[in-house]
C-alpha cells in the first residue's frame, strides 16, 4: 500500500497535523495542561538547587560558617524530594489519560473501519490496518505521555534557564546561546529529512504485516505446494527493504545527535574559559561560576534531549497521518439524512434498471452489471444462474448495501434501500454467503448473531436457535464437545467446509428476515446432506423472499423462477422446466450430463 | 507440572517460579543464540561507549580543575597556561565523544537491525514449518500478533534501550571511580545508598514482570479480535454485528488499557523514588563537603564536581529504568515468540532426507491409524494401494475421513502408527522439497496472495514463464475471464477492479496445481464452487492431465466419478466398497444408491 502514502512535503505541516488529534485530547485537557503546568515547576525546582548552592558557596563556605550548611543542605534536600513528587504528580495526571485516549482512538478507528463500505476492504490489506491499530496509535500514546510534555516543557525550561543564566553572569550566558543556535538550524533540517524516511519506514512495516498475515491465512496453500521457502525469500527482500530505511534513518538520527552533543559541550567549554576569566577579573564570584556550571548542568539534559523528542514528534505526526488516512476516508454508504421505515414488511424485492461498476475499475471495463430489471414477488423463491463472473454474487451483494449501485435502484417494498437506515435493511434482509464466516464466539451466538434483541440464553432464543439448527440440518452441533455452547470460530474448534456452512445458514434462517439472499450456500455439502438441507429450506421459502444463487440444479430446484444472468444481463426469467426448453444457454449452464454435444437430448432425458 | 513446553498456557499470568524461570531461561538461550553472530559489532561497539563515556566523564573534573588551579594561576602568577590547557582538553573530549558517538548510533542501529532481521526471518520460517495442527489450535491472529507487535516492542528496546543500559552502566563505573579520586567520602556516600536501590530494583522487576507479561496477551486478544472482524467484514456488515463488536473490541481495548497503565504505572512509582533517592544522596553529599570547605579541607571547585558527579550518577539510574522498562515489555515479547520458537513440527522435516528424482506416483497405506486426539479416532485401522497413474475418486459422507486422507498423503500431518509410502519411499523420509513436487493438494478454500494474476498461478512452479502460465490458465478453462480483467494477467487481485469471484478463484488455484505438474494430484472438494461448464472444462483437462499421474478425486458431486478408474466409498474411517465405477453403479452397495440418487438430481 505504499502507493497510498503521500509525500510530507505536499502535506500540511507538522503542528496542524498533530492538532488533529485534539478531538480525542479534549476530555483530558485540563489534566494535560495541569501536568504540563506540573512539569515546569519541576524544572524549576531542579534550577533552584544551583541556587542555592550559589548562595552556600558564597556565604557559609567564604565565611567557614559551618552552622549555615546544615539549613542549606536541608533546603536542597527538601527541593529534591519535592522533585520526587512532582514526577509523581505528572506521571499520575497524564498516564492514565493517555492511555484512555489511546484506547479512545483505537475504539473510533474500529467503529470507523467497521462502517466503511466493503469497497474500501477490497482495497486495504488489513496488514495495514493493523500496523495503524497498534503500531501507529502506541506511538502517538507514548508521544503525548512523554514526548509534547517534555519537548514543550523542556524549550520553556531552556528559555527560564538561559534568563537565570542571564542574572548571574550576561556574558556567559550570551556565549552559551550564541553556541546553541546551530542546534535549532540542525533541527530543522533534520525534520524534512526524517518525516520522509520515518513515514516511508512505517509504511513497510505496514506492507511487512500483511505479508505475515497473508503467510498465515494462505498457510494450507503454501503448504500444499512447498512454497514456505519461496514466500520465506520475499518476505526476507521486504524485510531487508525495512531494513534499510531503517538504517537510513538511524543516519538522520545520528547526524542530529552529533551536533547536539558538541554544540552544548562547545558552549561549555567556551563558558569556563570565559568564566574563570571573568572570575580573576572579579566580575564574577566563585558561587556564581559553581551555580552557573551546576544550572548549565541541569539545563543539559533539556538541551540534549530536544533531538531524541524531535524525531519522536515526526515519527508520531506519521503515525497520525496514517491515522486519518482512514479516519478521513469519505463513506459513500451512509444511512439517509431522513430514513424511510418499511410500514408493512411484505418481502418485496425489485431490481430497477440496476447499474453497477466498482468505483476504481478503469473506463474501459464495461459495467460489471447491465440494466437490471428484476422482480421478486413476496414469498417466491427466485433463482439466479449464471456462469461464474456473471455477476450474481454483486447482484446479491446490492440488496444489503454492501455495496451501492452505480445507477438504477434496489427496492424492498416499494421503498429504495438507500433511503432505509443500514440497520433496518440488514434486518430486513438477511444472507448467507458461499465463504462460510464464523465468529469466535459460541455456536448460540453465532447462529443468533442477527437477532440481537433476543436474549441468546432465554427460552425464546433457545427456540430460535434449534428450529434454525434444525432447518439447516446442523444437528452435529448436538455432539460437539459443549453442544450449542462451544466456542467455534478462529478462537475456538474448527470445523468442516460443509459444518461452516450450515451454520452460517443457520444464521441466515434464525434472522426471521422478510428477504433471504443465499449465496451457493450449499456448495460444500454432500449429496445427501444437500437433499436434507434442501429439504429444511423448503418449510422457510415457502413463506420468505428468497434470492438464491445456485450452480447445482438441485439448488434451482428450490425456487419457483430462475434469473439467467449473461455478462452482467439478466437475459431470461422463468420457471426451471420453461428455460430449460427455450433457452439454449440455460441449459448449457445448468445442465452437466456429459458433453456439450449431448446438451441437445440431456433435457429430454430428464424430463422424460 | 513445572514447566510448560511451546505455547502452552502462554494466556495464563499466574506462573509458578519454576515456570517463570524456565520462560526467562528459554527467551535468553534465544537471546543469546540471536547476539552471538553479532558478538564482534556488539563488542566494538561497546568498546567505543566505553571511550565515549570516559571522555564525557571527564568533564566535570576538568572544570572543577579550572576553577581549583586555573583561577589561582591566573589571579596569582598571571599564567593562563592551565586554563588553556584544560579548555583545549574540554573540547578535543567533547569533539571526540561526539564523533564517537555518532560512529556508535550509526552501529547500533546495524546490529539492532540485523537482530531483527534475525528474528523476523526465524519466527516467520519457523511459522511455516509448523503443522497445520498447530496454526489450526494457535489461531493466525495470535501468529500475526507474535510477528507484529511483539516484535515492536523488542525493536523498542534495542532503538532505545541498549544504548542506556551501555552508557549507563559504564558511567555509573567511571563516576564511581572518577569520585573515588577526587572524594573518597563522597563516594562512600553513594556507596550507602546502593543496597536501598537494589531492593528497589528489584520490587520493580518482579511488579513489572507481571503487568508486562499481561499487557502482551491482551495486545495479542486484541489482535485477534481486530484481523477477525476484518476478514470477516461481509457477514459483520450483513448480520449488524458492528454495535457487538463494538462492545466485545471496546472491552479487550479496555483490558489492554488497563494492562498498560498497571505497567506504566509501576515505572511511575519506581522513577521518582529513584530521583528521591539520588536527591537525598546530593543533599548529604552538599552536606559533608560543605563542612569539610568550611573547614578547608576541601577545595570548592572538588566539591562542586563531587555534586556533579552525583548528579550524573543518578541520571543514568533514570536510563536504565527506562531500558529496564522497554527491556520487560520485550523480555515479554520474547518468551512468547521463543514459545512459539520452541513448538516442535509435530510433522518435522526428516533428518536423513530421501532423494526421489522421478516420482512414478504409487501410494501405499500400510497399518495406519490415524487420531486428531486420542479420543477422537478418524482411521482405525487403514490399509490402501493405489498404483502409479490411478485416478481414485473418494465417495462417502461428511466425517467419513476422506479429507483426512487426503490430508496424509500431502504430509499435513503424519499417522499416529503406520506409514504412507509414495514410490516405496515413507513420507516421512522423503526430501521435503520432493515431497513437495511430487504431491499437490487443491482444496476447496483457493487462497489468493496480494500480487497479480499471474504471480499467484506461477505460485505453482516460481520462475515459470509467461507461456507456461497462460498454458496452464487455458488448460483449465481460466485464459478468458482472465484476459477480460483490466490488466489481463497484471491485474493486481486486490485492486482496480481485479476482483474475482469464488468460482474464478477456484479456477486460479487449479492452474496453479496444474503448472506445479505434479506425479500425484489430490483434488479436496475442489470444483464445489465451479458452475457446471467450468467444471466441465476443468474436468476435461482433468482427463488428459491425469491420463499419466496418480490422482485421488474428493467430490461430493459424482460427476468427477465418470473420470476415476476406481472409486472408494468410505465409511466411519474404513472402504466398505472398492471398484471400478461401472462395477459399483451396476451392484447394489451404497455408491449405487448414492449414483442414483445424484442422477435424480441433476437436470
Amino acid at each position: 500500500m505504499s502507493d497510498q502514502s503521500i509525500p510530507p512535503s505536499s502535506s500540511p505541516g507538522t503542528v496542524r497535523t498533530l492538532l488533529r488529534i485534539l478531538p480525542f485530547v479534549r476530555p483530558f485537557l485540563g489534566r494535560t495542561i495541569v501536568s504540563f503546568v506540573v512539569y515546569v515547576v519541576l524544572v524549576l525546582v531542579q534550577l533552584a538547587v544551583p541556587v542555592v548552592l550559589q548562595w552556600i558557596v558564597d556565604g557559609p563556605l567564604a565565611t567557614g560558617d559551618a552552622r549555615q550548611i546544615w539549613p542549606a543542605a536541608g533546603l536542597v534536600l527538601a527541593l529534591g524530594v519535592a522533585e520526587g513528587l512532582l514526577i509523581m504528580l505528572r506521571r499520575f495526571l497524564v498516564l492514565t489519560p493517555s492511555t484512555h485516549i489511546e484506547a479512545s482512538m483505537r475504539n473510533t478507528l474500529y467503529a470507523k473501519l467497521q462502517d466503511l463500505p466493503v469497497a474500501f476492504h477490497d482495497r486495504w490489506q488489513s496488514g495495514q490496518l493493523l500496523s495503524r491499530a497498534m503500531g501507529d496509535l502506541g506511538t502517538i500514546r507514548r508521544w503525548l505521555a512523554f514526548g509534547v510534555i517534555l519537548l514543550v516543557g523542556n524549550v520553556v525550561v531552556i528559555v527560564v534557564g538561559f534568563g537565570i543564566l542571564f542574572t548571574w553572569s550576561w556574558q556567559l550566558a550570551l556565549v552559551f546561546i550564541v553556541a546553541s543556535v546551530p542546534m535549532w538550524v540542525v533541527g530543522f533540517r533534520f525534520e524534512h529529512r526524517y518525516s520522509l524516511v520515518s513515514r516511508r519506514a512505517q509504511d513497510q512495516q505496514g506492507d511487512l504485516a500483511t505479508t505475515v498475515e497473508e503467510s498465515v491465512h494462505g498457510i494450507r496453500v503454501l503448504k500444499a505446494f512447498g512454497r514456505g521457502k519461496h514466500s520465506l525469500e520475499a518476505f526476507l527482500r521486504q524485510a531487508e527493504e525495512l531494513r534499510g530505511t531503517e538504517l537510513e534513518k538511524a543516519r538522520s538520527i545520528a547526524g542530529l545527535w552529533l551536533w547536539l552533543l558538541l554544540i552544548p559541550d562547545t558552549a561549555f567549554a567556551l563558558s569556563l574559559l570565559g568564566g574563570v576569566v571573568l572570575a580573576a577579573s572579579g566580575q564574577l564570584t566563585v558561587g556564581g561560576l559553581i551555580a552557573f556550571f551546576a544550572a548549565a548542568s541541569v539545563l543539559r539534559w533539556p538541551i540534549e534531549s530536544i533531538g531524541w523528542l524531535l524525531s519522536m514528534t515526526f515519527e508520531t505526526r506519521t503515525a497520525v497521518e496514517r491515522l486519518f488516512e482512514v479516519l478521513d476516508e469519505p463513506n459513500p454508504i451512509r444511512d439517509p439524512e431522513h430514513p424511510v421505515t418499511v410500514a408493512e414488511p411484505r418481502g418485496r424485492l425489485v431490481f430497477e434498471h440496476v447499474h453497477f461498476r466498482y468505483q476504481d475499475s478503469p473506463a474501459s471495463v464495461p459495467d460489471l452489471l447491465e440494466d437490471i430489471t428484476l422482480e421478486v414477488e413476496p414469498g417466491e423463491t427466485m433463482a439466479l444462474v449464471g456462469l461464474t463472473g456473471s455477476g450474481k454474487t454483486t447482484l446479491t451483494a446490492l440488496t444489503t448495501r454492501l455495496y451501492d449501485v452505480t445507477g438504477g435502484r434496489v427496492l424492498i417494498d416499494g421503498v429504495d434501500v438507500r433511503d432505509l437506515t443500514r440497520e433496518e435493511l440488514r434486518a430486513r434482509i438477511a444472507m448467507a454467503f458461499e465463504e462460510a464466516t464464523l465468529f469466535s464466539a459460541s455456536v448460540r451466538e453465532n447462529v443468533l448473531l442477527g437477532r440481537p434483541e433476543l436474549d441468546v440464553d432465554s427460552p425464546e432464543g433457545e427456540a430460535v436457535l434449534a428450529e434454525a439448527l434444525d432447518i439447516a440440518q446442523a444437528e452435529f452441533v448436538e455432539r460437539l464437545p459443549m453442544g450449542a455452547d462451544t466456542t467455534i470460530g478462529e478462537e475456538g474448534l474448527s470445523l468442516s467446509g460443509g459444518q461452516r456452512q450450515r451454520i452460517a445458514l443457520a444464521r441466515a434462517v434464525a434472522a426471521r428476515p422478510s428477504v433471504l439472499v443465499l449465496d451457493d450456500p450449499l456448495s460444500a455439502l454432500d449429496v445427501d446432506t444437500e437433499a436434507r438441507v434442501e429439504a429444511g429450506l423448503r418449510r422457510v421459502l415457502a413463506d420468505t423472499t428468497a434470492l438464491v444463487v445456485a450452480h447445482r440444479p438441485s439448488t434451482v430446484m428450490l425456487a419457483d423462477r430462475v434469473a439467467l444472468l449473461e455478462d452482467g444481463r439478466i437475459t431470461d426469467v422463468g420457471r426451471h422446466s420453461e428455460l430449460l426448453e427455450r433457452n439454449p444457454h440455460y441449459r448449457h449452464v445448468i445442465s452437466s450430463l456429459d458433453d456439450d454435444r449431448d446438451t441437445e437430448q440431456a433435457p429430454q432425458e430428464v424430463i422424460a | 507440572m513445572s514447566t510448560l513446553e511451546g505455547v502452552e498456557g502462554e494466556d495464563r499470568q499466574d506462573y509458578t517460579r519454576e515456570e517463570s524461570r524456565a520462560m526467562r531461561q528459554r527467551s535468553l538461550v534465544l537471546l543469546g543464540s540471536l547476539l552471538r553472530p553479532l558478538r564482534g559489532r556488539v563488542i566494538v561497539a561497546m568498546v567505543i561507549v566505553a571511550a565515549s563515556t570516559g571522555l564525557q566523564t571527564a568533564g566535570p573534573a576538568l572544570i572543577a580543575f579550572g576553577i581549583d588551579a586555573g583561577l589561582p594561576a591566573i589571579v596569582e602568577r598571571q599564567d593562563a597556561m592551565p586554563l588553556a590547557l584544560v579548555v583545549l582538553l574540554y573540547l578535543t573530549a567533547a569533539i571526540v565523544g561526539a564523533v564517537l558517538m555518532w560512529h556508535y548510533t550509526m552501529l547500533s542501529a546495524r546490529i539492532s537491525q540485523a537482530f531483527l532481521f534475525d528474528l523476523r526471518g526465524r519466527i516467520y520460517r519457523h511459522a511455516q514449518l509448523l503443522s497445520l495442527e498447530f496454526h489450526e489450535s494457535y489461531t493466525s491472529g495470535r501468529i500475526i500478533a507474535r510477528q507484529t507487535n511483539d516484535l515492536d516492542s523488542i525493536r523498542e528496546l534495542l532503538d532505545s534501550g541498549i544504548q542506556g543500559l551501555i552508557r549507563g552502566v559504564l558511567y555509573m563505573a567511571f563516576i564511581a571511580v572518577a569520585l573515588l579520586f577526587l572524594d573518597p567520602l563522597s563516594a562512600v556516600v553513594i556507596a550507602c545508598s546502593l543496597p536501598i536501590l537494589a531492593l528497589l530494583t528489584r520490587w520493580f522487576q518482579v511488579t513489572s514482570q507481571r503487568a508486562f507479561r499481561a499487557t502482551r496477551v491482551h495486545s495479542a486478544r486484541l489482535i485477534v479480535k481486530f484481523v477477525e472482524t476484518m476478514t470477516g467484514i461481509r457477514a459483520v456488515k450483513a448480520f449488524r454485528a458492528e454495535r457487538r463488536n463494538e462492545r466485545e473490541f471496546g472491552a479487550t481495548t479496555e483490558a489492554y488499557r488497563d494492562a498498560n497503565a498497571k505497567a506504566i504505572g509501576v515505572f511511575g512509582v519506581f522513577d521518582p523514588s529513584l530521583v528521591v533517592i539520588g536527591n537525598v544522596v546530593v543533599a548529604v553529599v552538599l552536606l559533608v563537603g560543605g563542612l569539610r570547605v568550611a573547614e578547608g579541607s576541601l577545595a570548592v571547585g572538588v566539591l562542586l564536581a563531587a555534586l556533579m558527579y552525583t548528579r550524573r550518577f543518578f541520571d543514568p539510574m533514570e536510563e536504565m529504568a527506562q531500558f529496564y522498562n522497554s527491556y520487560q515489555s520485550a523480555a515479554a515479547a520474547l518468551e512468547k515468540i521463543s514459545g512459539v520458537l520452541d513448538e516442535n513440527p509435530t510433522v518435522p522435516d526428516p533428518t536423513r532426507p530421501v532423494d526421489l528424482w522421478r516420482a512414478r506416483g504409487a501410494l501405499d497405506f500400510d497399518d495406519v491409524r490415524f487420531a486428531y486426539r486420542e479420543d477422537l479416532v478418524v482411521l482405525p485401522d487403514f490399509e490402501l494401494h493405489i498404483p502409479a497413474g490411478q485416478t481414485v475418486a473418494l465417495v462417502g459422507s461428511t466425517g467419513a475421513g476422506k479429507s483426512t486422507l487426503a490430508k496424509l498423503v500431502a504430509r499435513f500431518y503424519d499417522p499416529t502408527t503406520g506409514s504412507v509410502r509414495l514410490d516405496g519411499v515413507d513420507l516421512r523420509e522423503l526430501h521435503p522439497k520432493d515431497l513437495r513436487r511430487a504431491i499437490v493438494m487443491v482444496t476447496q478454500e483457493a487462497y489468493l496472495f496480494s500480487g497479480s494474476v499471474a504471480d499467484n498461478i506461477a505460485l505453482g512452479k516460481p520462475g515459470a514463464s509467461l507461456d507456461e502460465i497462460q498454458a496452464a490458465a487455458r488448460a483449465v478453462g481460466a485464459h478468458e475471464f482472465i484476459t477480460a480483467l483490466p490488466d489481463g494477467y497484471d491485474t493486481d487481485v486486490n485492486k482496480r477492479g481485479g476482483r474475482v469471484s469464488a468460482g474464478q478463484r477456484q479456477l486460479l488455484s487449479f492452474a496453479r496445481a496444474f503448472l506445479a505438474d505434479p506425479a500425484v494430484l489430490i483434488l479436496d472438494e475442489a470444483t464445489a464452487s465451479l458452475d457446471i461448464p467450468s467444471e466441465r472444462l476443468v474436468q476435461e483437462g482433468l482427463t488428459t492431465l491425469l491420463s499419466d499421474r496418480t490422482a485421488i478425486v474428493i467430490a461430493h458431486r459424482l460427476s468427477t466419478v465418470a473420470i476415476a478408474d476406481r472409486v472408494l466409498v468410505m465409511e466411519h474411517g474404513r472402504i466398505v466398497e472398492d471398484g471400478t465405477p461401472e462395477e459399483l453403479i451396476g451392484g447394489t452397495g451404497r455408491f449405487a444408491a448414492l449414483h442414483k440418487a445424484w442422477k435424480d438430481s441433476l437436470v
